[in-house]
């Protein structure tokens, strides 16, 4: 209830603010710009909202950090499914979120489209050491790789609706599932006009473990042995309590 | 409740792990087994990636075995000479198992070596099982009551490889190469299955090196606790895949749960006890090579590194 209210007052200032900058101007804002990975954290959805002064069609993108991504194909080798083939895939974004006011095919020009990574099929995802493979090949790893982030909840099975809420007001919802992982997420919105873009205006999200999991992990990345030395005396202080219970019990 | 696994990076519901934790501690405490070889294809079964499933599982093992081998030091049931040539080969043979669990993690192979070597020993040891139990219940019902138990003292060629050594606990006096043998292998399995390994080392320990039962077990545990840690060690300096949370959670499980699985398992029978842990050993082993030979819904999927 909270979050809601600070959101339509963060719209109305948009409205109303006075150095509203370029007349015709796009602004658009997301309701949180850090998501913390807490213990109990279990997905999260962010409002992104925003003023289009001409009120034109508008297409979210939210693409998380990006990393080289492998794909394994399994084949079956003396009865047993084995991964045989594999290819890697070079800064695949680790998240993809696409939202538009209408179809992006009826409002984006197809460079656009591709120039911007607009929708799935315009990620821009490109094989590593792809010589000699075959075409059909690269195609059905590349569709792998989607289907297998979609099953992940990381990539959205289709994309989201921007929604315009009154004249000018517009507005949609980004959902992070529980595995997203951590980085720096852009955060971009597009104003578009006969295909082209008008406007744009680009923003940055952050999504970091807080807390324990946080120095938990931090802990086991760059301090790996002493991590190590501190399971075991976690394990044995347990174990050894547990012994001294199950005497007295 | 759901919790935040930091390692494995996922959140899973806690009572889910308290509860696995409970009734994989529950059954060992019924059968006096460690339960490693339960609990990891438990925690792969319900979304925790393997590697992380292995090496937060030593651990644990690491928690169950220090509880357990207090109780069997103060009875005196450890043969400590032998252990330490246990943990001798283990730490040799863990250092080994860590080294080829990150490269076979790199050739994106490790998941069907955890799930192979699983149907291969669980398979081997279940069966086994299951044969001489259900042979034992068949000749108790034949002739009740003359239930006698004579060991097999062979004197095996293994027992006559150089450096001999004594070991007055066990009333031994064979090659330390074999025990060294046995905890290498044992410090293998520990490092790529996550188990603390005791159902190869006890009939190991009874019939190729001829150890005195009473010892077996305390023996057994006291080379498992020190082998778990070092496992527990390399896994966290090797491959960052030991979830301290996961661990944690399961400890707590599973120190309920073996306090009330040894009430009952001082109520059945020996050979009942064999022939239900063989069934289920079985039932474990038949589900992973299923999932091996079955075709997986997409046969593509995402790796790390490569």
């Amino acid at each position: 209830m909270r979050r809601a209210v600070a959101i339509i007052l963060a719209a109305l200032a948009l409205l109303v603010r006075p150095d509203a900058g370029r007349a015709q101007g796009l602004a658009a804002d997301i309701s949180d710009h850090l998501i913390a990975i807490t213990t109990a954290f279990t997905g999260t959805t962010v409002t992104l909202f925003g003023i289009s002064e001409k009120r034109a069609d508008i297409i979210v993108t939210v693409i998380g950090p990006r990393e080289e991504q492998v794909v394994r194909r399994k084949d079956r080798v003396a009865g047993i499914w084995i991964n045989v083939q594999n290819m890697a895939f070079a800064d695949v974004p680790e998240y993809y979120f696409v939202a538009s006011s209408r179809p992006i095919q009826q409002i984006a020009h197809p460079d656009i489209q591709a120039r911007l990574e607009l929708g799935l099929e315009h990620i821009a995802l490109r094989p590593v050491d792809a010589e000699g493979r075959d075409i059909s090949d690269i195609l059905a790893f590349r569709d792998a790789l989607i289907r297998n982030k979609q099953r992940a909840d990381l990539y959205a099975p289709k994309p989201g609706v921007v929604r315009f809420v009154g004249e000018k007001l517009f507005r949609t919802q980004v959902p992070f599932p529980a595995n997203v992982p951590p980085g720096i997420y852009q955060v971009q919105v597009f104003e578009l006009v006969d295909g082209q873009v008008a406007d744009a205006q680009r923003s940055t999200l952050v999504i970091s473990k807080i807390g324990l999991e946080a120095e938990v992990f931090d802990f086991a990345q760059n301090r790996a042995p002493l991590y190590g030395i501190a399971a075991i005396i976690i394990s044995i202080v347990a174990g050894w309590l547990a012994g001294i219970i199950f005497r007295r019990g | 409740m759901d919790i935040y696994l930091p390692i494995a990076e996922m959140s899973v519901n806690l009572f889910l792990l308290l509860g696995l934790g409970g009734a994989v501690g529950f059954l060992s405490g019924v059968f006096g087994v460690g339960g490693g070889f339960l609990m990891t294809p438990l925690l792969i079964f319900v979304g925790i990636p393997p590697p992380v499933a292995v090496g937060s599982e030593a651990s644990q093992i690491l928690a169950s075995s220090v509880s357990g081998v207090q109780a069997h030091m103060r009875r005196g049931n450890v043969d400590v000479k032998m252990g330490l040539v246990l943990v001798g080969g283990g730490f040799l043979g863990s250092a080994f198992g860590v080294w080829l669990f990150a490269l076979l993690r790199s050739l994106g192979q490790i998941d069907l070596v955890i799930s192979l070597a699983y149907v291969i020993f669980l398979g081997t040891v279940g069966t086994l099982m299951f044969v001489e139990s259900a042979g034992t219940m068949i000749r108790t019902r034949r002739r009740r009551g003359s239930e006698s138990f004579t060991r097999q003292h062979r004197h095996l060629w293994l027992h006559g490889l150089p450096l001999k050594m004594r070991f007055h606990k066990s009333r031994l006096y064979i090659s330390a190469l074999m025990p060294l043998g046995l905890g290498f292998l044992v410090g293998i399995l520990s490092a790529i299955m996550g188990v603390g390994g005791g159902f190869l080392m006890v009939p190991a320990m009874i019939y190729l090196i001829g150890m005195p039962t009473a010892v077996v077990v305390g023996t057994s545990l006291f080379q498992i606790a020190f082998v778990t840690a070092v496992t527990t060690f390399l896994h966290a300096t090797n491959n960052q895949t030991v979830d301290i949370v996961l661990a944690l959670s399961l400890i707590v499980g599973g120190v309920v749960g073996a306090q009330l699985g040894s009430g009952v398992g001082g109520r059945l029978r020996g050979e009942q006890l064999r022939i239900l842990l063989a069934i289920i050993v079985l039932a474990v082993c038949a589900k992973i090579a299923f999932d091996l030979i079955a075709q997986p819904a997409d046969l593509y999927s995402l790796g790390r590194g490569h």
